[in-house]
């Protein structure tokens, strides 16, 4: 399959020319595919901020190309227009750049930007309002009567009512307590799903990458030192470590494990996994299995999660309690 | 051990212009011991945050009491004794940092509590070697990174040589490598000088690392004990939308199955000791 | 070119005597060069002040480029002054008459001292900030200023004001960036259009920054009422202004060449 975004040979630096000189990124290659749900990790300064911002072409590149379904972006100022709004971003904090009177009003600044008509703005904007769970009644309200996670969720929304065909989300979940990360992540799986749309998902969570992407990206010093599935990029622990970003919880309890001599499958990353990867052991056997290969079990689902009851309206709960703070 | 902070039956609600507001904290009686590192989990909106600005008289009761070391928050006399005994640590470094080089803004306090000048030196260089940013006191905090700068924020703090250190959701804003540099000068701060630490967090893995965890909801402590014993209750905390840590999830998970597996072990190093007992 | 790349402050670190001299020092000197500047007349006078500041610079290190570079912002005013001065002073001595423009030798003498005065007025202030820390700036104003609190002016308030704003004025830069890029991303266009459609494209960049500058004033004040902050009553420093010898010497010369330059002036020179 041919990638929908991809840069080629992708090199960015600051401030060229002067004693601050600095290269974020280094002739870099990076591809995404048609529907695929993709993680980018790396930590504060790794250059994976620069990456996506040349994505949308908020950025120029200082040498390479990004091509956008096999476009060069920076063609003619129209294809970096359009392409802005084919490739959606939701920066860190999208809650801080709200400034409509009305939630409403918001969420339509983008879809007003590209010229649609009232009618075309309006189905978007119930649309996108929809999938991140705001309801009618809300989008009335100024977006600063809202809490932080509801004014997250407009920010988002405001992005989504572009409908782009690539969806980049940087840090969506950053400082939000455990309800409003589901509630976040579950946004963002519907509209892949609904819209079979790529998603870009930037995180500095192993575990929150480890059970909602397909592949992972890892960005390092400038460049992409690792990628691939999960599995394939969590065996490489100690590069990880060496990176500052490690690896998931279970994956480091299923290492232990193998080191006080346990025949256990090492590449497992979710909870899911690891309970199934424990059966499964028991199944065989108190130590009989050290013979028999580890097979490649069936994939669990990516989303799989942890499946203790959680209250049912816990959101609603949460959002209303933070009104008053 | 005697309390630096004590609670009776607070009670908070945010006066509006239309009215009172609901009802934030509902009846917090709670004890602190001096020297202990106390862990305050709950959702956002739980009323975890109100009750960390009631420790330091940001925020006054609207009914019950709040002590500081025996003395009542509501004192206008003692409000700088106060808060020279409880500092304060906020989630937004950049907002708390108030000059703009890193020495000058950890000398900031000793400052307004009229300390001497070569007094206040020492502070600031104990202070900051304290969290490890002492190589760095001449430079400008915003060339620093969020984590840096939150240590500094913490150096800010006790440069005041206070007994007990309240920080709000600390690490909220950091990435990985800030969050357990924050950490790890936070523990420090409690082993090797016995500060009180009283941690406001939505992380299930920083609370854990505390001696004592007061779970929140509702504006209510919903649990309250050691953090391996209060993460057994998967359900309870689920029920007022928390999770616990990924060790906990996989060993209720198997008990569920029938198997016999201690819920109480929380590290990596427990958790692999279990499964091994286990499968042996 | 990102709005971070401005430089602020323009302070160049360093170790050189003009550095080491306490603040209120180099603010007492700036003042009496500027007294001196207005007192010249002539040559000689333009001469001894042009070769004071040639040695001051000279002694603080600080690059002759950076300098000439901070006048760059300045090249309009300086221009048309100089018109002005060139166009419009009366004089005996005509050089050219063109259609209602009369150049006189006085108003070349007059534009070309003009101009002298505003490039040694401005590069001797530059020195100021270029070897003083915003931070020792402020202490040496609120110390100067210090007798005017018996007049009621918040003169501790006014300092702080000043150096918070040091303070936050990069947080605020790079929120401006910050948010410029997130509207952008939602297709926001700054660039074309009308000036009232660009007056108007601001709008989504302005709300957001004052919503942010509001609630980070509201924290910061919160912040530093933890920090045990109750006005500039009892307030201990933890540097010192202390003048030394070399401070001595410095206003002294100061004084003897506002003196001398006076002196020279007045019989023209």
């Amino acid at each position: 399959m041919d990638p929908i975004i991809e840069t080629k040979g992708l090199t960015h630096t600051y401030s060229a020319g002067t004693p601050f000189e600095h290269t974020a990124l280094d002739s870099v290659d990076f591809a995404a595919y048609p529907g695929e749900y993709l993680g980018v990790i790396g930590h504060t300064g790794s250059g994976k901020s620069t990456l996506i911002q040349h994505l949308n072409g908020l950025l120029k590149p200082t040498s390479g190309q990004v091509l956008f379904q096999g476009q060069d972006i920076w063609s003619d100022p129209k294809t970096t227009r359009r392409t802005r709004f084919q490739v959606g971003l939701v920066f860190q904090y999208p809650e801080y750049q709200l400034f409509e009177e009305t939630v409403y009003k918001d969420i339509s600044f983008g879809p007003r930007n590209m010229g649609l008509d009232e009618g075309e703005i309006d189905r978007r904007v119930r649309q996108a309002a929809y999938f991140v769970g705001l309801r009618d009644d809300q989008l009335d309200k100024s977006p600063f009567e809202l809490s932080g996670g509801q004014k997250r969720r407009v920010a988002i929304a405001g992005v989504i009512a572009m409908e782009p065909k690539v969806l980049i989300l940087d840090e969506p979940t950053a400082g939000l307590d455990p309800v409003g990360v589901e509630a976040i992540l579950s946004n963002i799986r519907d509209y892949h799903q609904a819209r079979g749309a790529t998603i870009i998902l930037v995180s500095h969570s192993m575990e929150e990458v480890a059970r909602t992407v397909d592949r992972l990206v890892v960005v390092n010093d400038a460049r992409i030192p690792l990628q691939g599935t999960p599995r394939e990029v969590f065996r490489h622990g100690e590069q990880l470590e060496a990176m500052g970003l490690g690896v998931p919880q279970m994956t480091r309890v299923f290492h232990r494990l193998r080191a006080l001599d346990v025949d256990v499958d090492p590449s497992v990353y979710t909870v899911e996994q690891a309970r199934a990867a424990i059966l499964d052991a028991l199944e065989r056997g108190p130590r009989k299995a050290e013979n028999r290969l580890c097979g490649e079990r069936k994939k669990e689902p990516a989303d799989m999660e942890f499946s203790a009851p959680v209250a049912e309206n816990g959101m609603e709960q949460a959002s209303s309690d933070e009104g008053v703070r | 051990m005697q309390n630096i902070i004590q609670t009776q039956d607070l009670r908070f609600a945010y006066t509006g212009p239309e009215g009172v507001s609901p009802v934030v904290l509902d009846g917090v009686t709670l004890s602190i011991a001096e020297g202990s590192f106390v862990a305050v989990l709950g959702h956002n909106g739980s009323g975890k945050s109100t009750l960390a600005k009631h420790m330091n008289a940001i925020l006054l009761p609207s009914g019950g009491t709040v002590y500081v070391d025996g003395v009542d928050t509501r004192d206008e006399e003692k409000l700088l004794d106060i808060r020279r005994t409880v500092g304060m640590v906020f989630q937004n470094p950049d907002n708390q940092i108030v000059a703009n080089v890193v020495e000058e803004d950890v000398a900031f306090a000793p400052e307004n509590l009229g300390v001497p000048p070569a007094e206040i030196r020492q502070r600031v260089d104990d202070a900051l070697k304290a969290v490890g940013m002492y190589k760095f006191r001449e430079h400008a905090p915003h060339l620093l990174s969020g984590g840096q700068k939150q240590r500094v924020a913490i150096a800010g703090v006790i440069a005041m040589r206070p007994r007990c250190v309240v920080l709000d959701e600390p690490t909220a804003m950091l990435d990985p490598i800030g969050r357990a540099d924050v950490m790890r000068t936070i523990k420090a701060l409690n082993r090797e000088r016995g500060v009180t630490v009283v941690l406001i967090t939505h992380h299930m893995d920083e609370a854990a690392q505390a001696d004592r965890l007061i779970v929140m909801s509702k504006g209510k402590i919903v649990a309250d004990g050691a953090p391996k014993q209060v993460f057994q209750d998967v359900e309870g905390l689920a029920t007022v939308g928390l999770t616990v840590p990924q060790t906990t999830q996989l060993l209720w998970q198997l008990r569920q199955e029938g198997l016999d597996v201690p819920l109480d072990a929380l590290s990596d190093e427990e958790c692999a000791q279990a499964l091994a007992a286990l499968l042996a | 070119m990102a709005l971070k790349d401005i430089t602020l402050g323009q302070y160049f670190p360093g170790n050189s005597v003009v550095h080491r001299l306490d603040p209120r020092t180099k603010l007492i000197a700036v003042m009496l060069y500027i007294v001196a500047l207005f007192l010249c007349e002539f040559f000689l006078t333009y001469a001894i002040l042009f070769l004071t500041l040639c040695a001051c610079i000279k002694l603080s290190g600080v690059p002759v480029k950076s300098i000439v570079r901070g006048m760059k912002p300045v090249v309009f005013i300086v221009v048309f002054t100089a018109l002005l001065n060139l166009f419009y002073t009366p004089g005996e001595h005509v050089l050219v008459k063109l259609w209602i423009f009369t150049i006189t030798l006085e108003g070349v003498f007059s534009a070309f001292f003009m101009v002298v005065r505003i490039l040694m007025l401005i590069s001797g202030t530059f020195l100021l900030t270029y070897t003083t820390s915003p931070i020792l700036l402020t202490d040496g104003l609120e110390s100067l200023m210090g007798p005017l609190k018996k007049v009621k002016v918040p003169v501790h308030e006014l300092a702080m004001m000043m150096s918070i704003a040091l303070r936050m004025i990069p947080t605020l830069i790079e929120e401006t960036d910050k948010i410029m890029s997130a509207q952008k991303a939602r297709g926001a266009d700054f660039e074309s259009g009308s000036l009232l459609q660009r007056a108007k494209a601001l709008i989504p960049i302005l709300v957001p920054l004052f919503i942010s500058a509001f609630r980070r004033a509201d924290e910061l004040a919160v912040a530093m009422e933890c920090r045990c902050y109750h006005g500039g009553e009892g307030r201990t420093r933890m540097r010192q202004l202390r003048y030394q010898a070399n401070d001595r010497r410095t206003i002294a010369a100061f004084l003897a060449l506002t003196v001398l330059v006076g002196v020279l002036g007045h019989f023209g020179l």
